[in-house]
């Protein structure tokens, strides 16, 4: 691959703001912007007329399974599938096999995700030490590691103990860390498989009711208040969870939120399929918390969208729904989504887009060769979409190891033309390209 | 129809349908020739992965009277419960030449999982999944509560059914509700605060926590199982509590009605949700609904399997 160039003109580009320019990248950065530029030797020049340029995505709630569960994802598939969804930075989280919970397998994920070259992997480390809500893990550690975290969580599971909650909480103060919480009271839960409403009680799955969720938050961010830390709640689902994230924010809480696409687009009337497909945590809910949601999602009150992307093998939604696994596939699908439901719709413009999906998700994990300004002098990372055309999802198409997309079938609108990591190509016309591909040079 | 998962399957014309021919086929039962040749030749699974013996006889009587070859599948011992899945279960019974799955399951879907599939292409019969649907029962209460007490063949116009205990984990209630209000009967659940689903508010149905105040207008009482275990879980303080409000006991049967008429889908534990004076006394059908079954489970296999109700055509 040495005669590919590593300097880029990019023609035509829509900005969030809706200015029209060309970017020019050099080795790696933006080197310069504006109407009308023209090609220096031995560049590459791409028309990009009518397509929207946003700063590189980021992905702040992404499962990789590596190590543990090799046959539903890798940290290299998996970072095929964000290259191929726009995505420039990706956080794994801790519930692999060893657990994430030790400065050693953060640093080997984080090792694993530069060796593949499609994007930044920064490893999220575990709170508590297996995931089992008791003993705090080696945060410190984990933090000095090569791996840099600064996030923290068990998700998947809570952290139901409030006083290990607290613990953490006050624990990541002292560098600047955020404990992304998973909030599910485990009591409220036991055995539950969807939102627990008119339709579960109709379908006869166990409910999983708004308050398990709610509660916590709510808990969460009076403890959050309380020592004064950082705290990122996870893939909010509920109108009521929206309710007290705005109240906490008005009192001055520090406090971030994410929604992820699925729970902006389905709801749970998909359960009546009895497919698993439709099985996730949290759990799918109702019209009104779509509504909700984006809402929340348009006013800031929410503000990050992140996947909870979730590989799983066949076998795993090839049964009875209580049987299957929690989960579904996000990465490819999440830009067309948050286009569909959140841009299309008038609620947002691309400028918030870039936000939630850039911006303050770099902001948040304190990733900061991320979420950078589309101007000179910022690394080179972006992601380019066709927001007026039109595709089919096909499982037997994704880029992940996993089929378990939820919208197979479905038609999206929105199509990502091109992702730019550290200056370079990983998806372009419609071929995904490691970095490391380019070293040869 | 191809499938019975759900009483939502059914039309209220098709429902009638099937009372209508299960009565027939009661009357031909009583007759000297109790088996009909309709469905020789044809191979029904009775595919048992949860405990239960009499659906599984029920239905195993049905087909055998109709002259079809039963298979017996069952937990307990074979290779579901060696963990195979559902998947390889339904292949390995397509692959032997089912026409028919009767499946009950734990898992509340496992029957429309089994239809919407690939993995076989037989009728689907649910026999119980889960805290779903038994939609096999709910026919056989319908066609018990028609001969006590209809008006006319045609529907359940005005009648008003009590149907009392566990509805958040009963599959008998749900299969119930639907069919007995889609029949025209008035049906109006009784139980704790804590066994009525969040969501029953938007049942075609009426709710009530007083069990005396609803049963002096009943036309027929239906008591659900207790299963014990649910103590622990914490939806009632203690046996004695729940029998004192939601047990049908000599004082209260009672406050019936003259024609008012006692049913429970079995197995009952007797002192919990029905004492035996309930169970045993002249107002009791429930060892009557057991025969009532295996008419209502034939004329389920006719319908499905030999693609009519007129049995004229198929004697």
């Amino acid at each position: 691959m040495s005669s590919r160039s590593s300097n880029f003109l990019l023609k035509s580009l829509t900005l969030p703001n809706g200015d029209i320019s060309d970017i020019e990248i050099s080795d790696g950065v933006i080197t310069a912007t504006g109407k009308s530029l023209t090609s220096k030797d031995q560049s590459t020049e791409l028309d990009f007329a009518g397509r929207i340029v946003l700063p590189g995505l980021v992905d702040l709630h992404t499962h990789l399974r590596e190590p543990g569960k090799e046959d539903a994802e890798t940290v290299l598939s998996g970072s095929r599938a964000a290259a191929k969804g726009g995505f420039v930075a990706i956080s794994a989280m801790a519930n692999t096999s060893p657990v994430a919970d030790t400065a050693g397998v953060v640093e080997q994920v984080f090792a694993l995700g530069q060796s593949a070259g499609f994007v930044d992997v920064f490893p999220i480390g575990a709170v508590t030490q297996g995931l089992v809500g008791e003993t705090l893990s080696e945060i410190g550690a984990m933090a000095d590691s090569r791996a840099r975290v600064r996030i923290f969580s068990d998700d998947g599971n809570c952290v139901h103990d409030p006083l290990v909650m607290r613990r953490a909480l006050e624990y990541v103060k002292q560098f600047d860390g955020v404990i992304a919480q998973h909030a599910q009271d485990p009591r409220l839960t036991i055995g539950s498989q969807m939102n627990e409403g008119e339709i579960s009680s109709k379908l006869g799955l166990k409910g999983w009711p708004a308050v398990a969720e709610e509660a916590i938050i709510a808990r969460d961010v009076l403890l959050a208040d309380h020592v004064k830390s950082r705290l990122h709640i996870c893939h909010l689902t509920t109108a009521g969870g929206v309710e007290i994230i705005r109240w906490a924010k008005a009192r001055g809480i520090n406090v971030t939120a994410e929604v992820t696409p699925h729970h902006l687009l389905l709801s749970d009337e998909y359960a009546q399929s009895y497919d698993p497909i439709f099985k996730v945590n949290p759990p799918l809910r109702t019209q009104r918390d779509i509504e909700a949601l984006r809402e929340g999602l348009a006013d800031g009150t929410i503000d990050i969208v992140a996947t909870d992307h979730a590989p799983h093998p066949a076998e795993a939604k090839e049964c009875e729904w209580q049987e299957a696994a929690f989960g579904m596939l996000g990465l490819e699908t999440a830009l067309a989504i948050v286009n569909q439901t959140m841009v299309q719709t008038g609620l947002m413009n691309w400028e918030a887009v870039a936000e939630r999906m850039s911006i303050a998700p770099a902001r948040i994990g304190k990733y900061s060769q991320h979420g950078l300004p589309i101007e000179v002098g910022s690394v080179a990372n972006l992601t380019i979409i066709d927001p007026l055309a039109k595709y089919r999802v096909d499982r037997d198409l994704v880029s992940s190891r996993s089929r378990n997309t939820p919208f197979h079938a479905m038609e999206l609108q929105g199509v990502i033309q091109a992702t730019f990591f550290r200056g370079l190509p990983t998806l372009l016309n419609g071929e995904l390209i490691s970095i490391n591909s380019y070293d040869d040079n | 129809m191809k499938h019975l998962l759900s009483i939502n399957d059914l039309t209220k014309f098709e429902a009638i349908e099937i009372l209508n021919t299960a009565q027939e086929l009661a009357r031909i039962s009583d007759g000297p020739m109790k088996k009909l040749p309709t469905l020789r030749g044809r191979t029904i699974v009775n595919l048992f992965a949860e405990d239960s013996t009499r659906t599984r006889i029920s239905f195993e009587a049905a087909a055998k009277r109709l002259s079809a070859d039963v298979i017996n599948f069952s937990a307990k011992g074979s290779s579901i419960s060696k963990g195979e899945s559902l998947k390889d279960t339904a292949q390995t019974l397509q692959a032997m030449g089912a026409d028919a799955v009767i499946i009950r399951h734990s898992a509340s879907g496992a029957a429309q999982r089994l239809a919407d599939s690939r993995w076989m292409s037989g009728a689907v019969i649910n026999a119980g999944d889960g805290t779903h649907e038994h939609p096999s029962q709910a026919l056989l209460d319908a066609f018990t509560i028609r001969k006590h007490l209809a008006k006319s063949d045609e529907d359940l116009n005005g009648l008003r059914i009590v149907i009392v205990g566990d509805v958040l984990h009963s599959r008998v209630a749900r299969s119930n509700v639907l069919l007995l209000s889609k029949l025209g009967a008035h049906v109006t659940l009784v139980a704790p605060p804590t066994l009525l689903p969040v969501g029953v508010e938007s049942w075609p149905c009426q709710t009530s926590y007083d069990l005396d105040s609803v049963l002096k207008s009943a036309d027929a009482v239906m008591m659900l199982r207790l299963q014990m275990e649910r103590m622990s879980e914490l939806f009632f303080p203690s046996a004695r509590e729940y029998s004192r409000y939601f047990g049908l006991n000599g004082d209260r049967l009672r406050l019936l009605k003259k024609d008012a008429i006692v049913m429970h889908p079995g197995p009952m534990n007797r002192g919990l949700e029905i004492t035996a004076d309930a169970a045993d006394g002249a107002r009791s059908v429930i060892v009557e609904q057991v025969a009532n079954g295996v008419s209502v489970r034939m004329a389920i296999l006719y319908m499905l399997l030999a693609g009519s109700t007129k049995i004229g055509n198929l004697l």
